[in-house]
């Protein structure tokens, strides 16, 4: 297993988040976590990109435990999180954003050979090469936040709801892209509200409700299960 | 926020802007910037001589405060400007309390140097020999202050600034022996050198070496904030201001960026301290009050937040304007203008931050994250 988290708690001051959640994603899947607002789907993702601290619990990377280690670390060992909200840096150019990515990593060859990928897998990112990361609209602002977050050269990709806020057209494109990120060689764990994109597009999926994992199992299987329908496909 | 599969061409908005000065100053080549930089650094140190410019010297030249101090006070502004920049400017962290560093720098100064202070049988330091050991207590003040302090974001960072500056001068006047509160320390000395006559070259009639010992400074400090920023650790600044989550995510170690940014405004804070020390030769708590950090942070600002430039600007303008108030009386009351300093301020900032929010002369990227900001508060 490529990510294991085993039992994690988490709590915001006395609120507890996350109850003992336990979930695994194997080298090379695509793993959706769903759920409605609130469930716990982005603390999940701060809580294995650093963000928060575990109260309880064990994160393991690649055989590791890495519930304790500060989170620039966990970038270098092969973390890479596109947060919610995207988190574009307003003030810099698409570029500058895209180095920002590879702020860990030294060396210059292979920087310019990801950008290159980057600018590949999203070629309305180098037309805006130069325009400032504020002034995208909110689907090339996604699109950056990807290409962001793969400028580590991650082992692991975290995406924290890519198909937030944007239109049909565009949530199909954003997940054809991220199926093909994971083609290339990237395991992806994603966050969504969007059950029937995600489900429809996972290998295997976890549906989290109030902190809690109530049900898991293959993408084709939930996108079949009545609970799941009913509670997230809005179907009856 | 509408978003469509093909994005409506923009007008297209390059991130180096070409119009204004700056942008014809950009375009030049390096000599052509070297030579206007040099031609700049010329005048500012022919400024002490503005009066004898004729017709427009005796409009710019202050009347109630001799023109030399007044270019001083000036420096030292300046360079509490340029160092405050740093911490709000560059790294976003909103310090209300930055006089404190200033206090720490003076004081520390006098308690090395000044014949009232307990500490002259074993110091009685020069200028010059105190100065630096001065300045290392700033920059660690600053690295005590910030290490508990900077997990704090926004509002509550501000909230403990703003008493560590009041604390400081708290002791200050309640420590009549240590820090001598209102009575403050005398006979502190100033710098060092001989002139060709013999005298002294900092003395008490002639503010002007002064100035030239501040312009020096304000020189040297631009050209390192200028390196810094120019580099990884600016880069990380950026990304904190920005977003701090974001740069946390991309492996940016927000604290000890933070750190940096604290420690270094400490220090150019301190320096200031040490240079009014050094003029002044005596010091005492009722420098460092409150107004003091809001009317820098007000400069800094008002000349444009996280530019240099705007806070060389802003730093000169908040100490300049009042200082050429001195001396005209206004023809109501009869009251010297210098007294109504705030007053004038409150509105000039006012109207400065209705018509230009980004600063006089603002820094591009933060118009367009004050620009993110507004469709944050108010999304369309």
């Amino acid at each position: 297993m490529l990510l294991e988290l085993e039992n994690v708690s988490l709590a915001y001051g006395r609120i507890q988040a996350l109850h003992g959640i336990s979930l695994s994603v194997a080298q090379g899947e695509i793993v959706a976590l769903i759920g409605a607002n609130g469930a716990g789907k982005s603390t999940t993702m701060r809580a294995i990109s650093g963000l928060r601290p575990v109260s309880e619990g064990s994160i393991r990377f690649d055989g590791q435990d890495i519930s304790k280690l500060r989170a620039d670390l966990r970038v270098i060992r092969g973390v890479s999180q596109s947060p919610e909200g995207r988190g574009i840096f307003p003030g810099m150019s698409v570029r500058e954003n895209l180095e920002m990515g590879a702020y860990t990593r030294k060396n210059r060859a292979e920087i310019d050979e990801d950008l290159q990928r980057v600018f590949t897998l999203f070629p309305r990112m180098r037309e805006r090469e130069k325009q400032s990361g504020g002034t995208l609209s909110g689907g090339e602002q996604q699109m950056l936040a990807v290409g962001r977050a793969l400028m580590s050269r991650p082992k692991l990709l975290l995406l924290d709801e890519p198909s937030m806020g944007l239109a049909p057209m565009l949530i199909q494109q954003i997940f054809d892209i991220i199926v093909e990120i994971n083609q290339q060689g990237t395991t992806v764990l994603l966050v969504e509200q969007n059950a029937q994109q995600a489900l429809s597009r996972a290998h295997r999926a976890y549906v989290l409700e109030t902190g809690r994992i109530v049900k898991e199992g293959t993408g084709a299987e939930l996108l079949h299960d009545p609970a799941v329908k009913d509670a997230y496909l809005g179907v009856a | 926020m509408s978003d469509t599969a093909v994005a409506p061409p923009k007008a297209k908005q390059n991130f180096r802007g070409n119009g204004g000065v700056r942008g014809w100053f950009g375009r030049q080549p390096t000599w052509v910037r070297a030579i206007v930089t040099l031609v700049a650094l010329g005048l500012a140190i022919l400024l002490p001589y503005a009066g004898d410019v004729p017709l427009i010297g005796p409009q710019i030249v202050t009347q109630g405060i001799d023109w030399p101090s007044s270019l001083f006070n000036m420096s030292y502004y300046v360079l509490l400007a340029l160092g405050l920049n740093v911490v709000v400017g560059y790294a976003g962290l909103l310090d209300l309390g930055y006089v404190g560093f200033f206090a720490i720098g003076a004081y520390g100064t006098a308690l090395l140097t000044s014949r009232d202070s307990l500490l002259y049988a074993h110091s009685g330091w020069s200028w010059l020999a105190a100065a630096p050991v001065a300045l290392a207590i700033t920059m660690a003040a600053g690295l005590i202050l910030g290490w508990p302090t900077l997990r704090l974001r926004g509002d509550y960072l501000a909230i403990v600034t703003l008493g560590f500056a009041e604390i400081i001068r708290i002791v200050a006047t309640s420590t009549p022996n240590f820090l001598r509160g209102d009575r403050g320390f005398t006979n502190i000395p100033h710098p060092p050198g001989q002139g060709a006559d013999g005298k002294p070259i900092f003395g008490v009639t002639d503010a002007t070496p002064y100035f030239w010992l501040g312009l020096a400074v304000i020189v040297v400090v631009i050209l390192g904030v200028r390196n810094l920023d120019r580099s990884r650790v600016g880069r990380s600044w950026l990304a904190i201001r920005e977003d701090e989550e974001a740069a946390e995510i991309m492996g940016v170690r927000t604290t000890r960026f933070k750190l940096w940014a604290f420690a270094i405004g400490a220090f150019i804070g301190g320096l200031g301290g040490v240079l009014f020390a050094g003029e002044q030769g005596f010091i005492n708590s009722q420098t460092f009050v409150l107004q003091f950090s809001i009317l820098v942070l007000a400069g800094v600002v008002m000349g444009g937040s996280g530019n240099m430039a705007g806070a060389i600007l802003g730093g000169a303008l908040i100490s300049y304007i009042p200082d050429r108030l001195r001396g005209i009386s206004d023809p109501f009351f009869h009251t010297d203008l210098y007294e109504y300093r705030f007053a004038i301020f409150g509105v000039v900032i006012i109207v400065i931050m209705v018509l230009r929010p980004q600063g006089l002369i603002p820094s591009r990227r933060r118009a367009m994250e004050l620009k993110d900001r507004e469709k944050e508060v108010a999304p369309l």
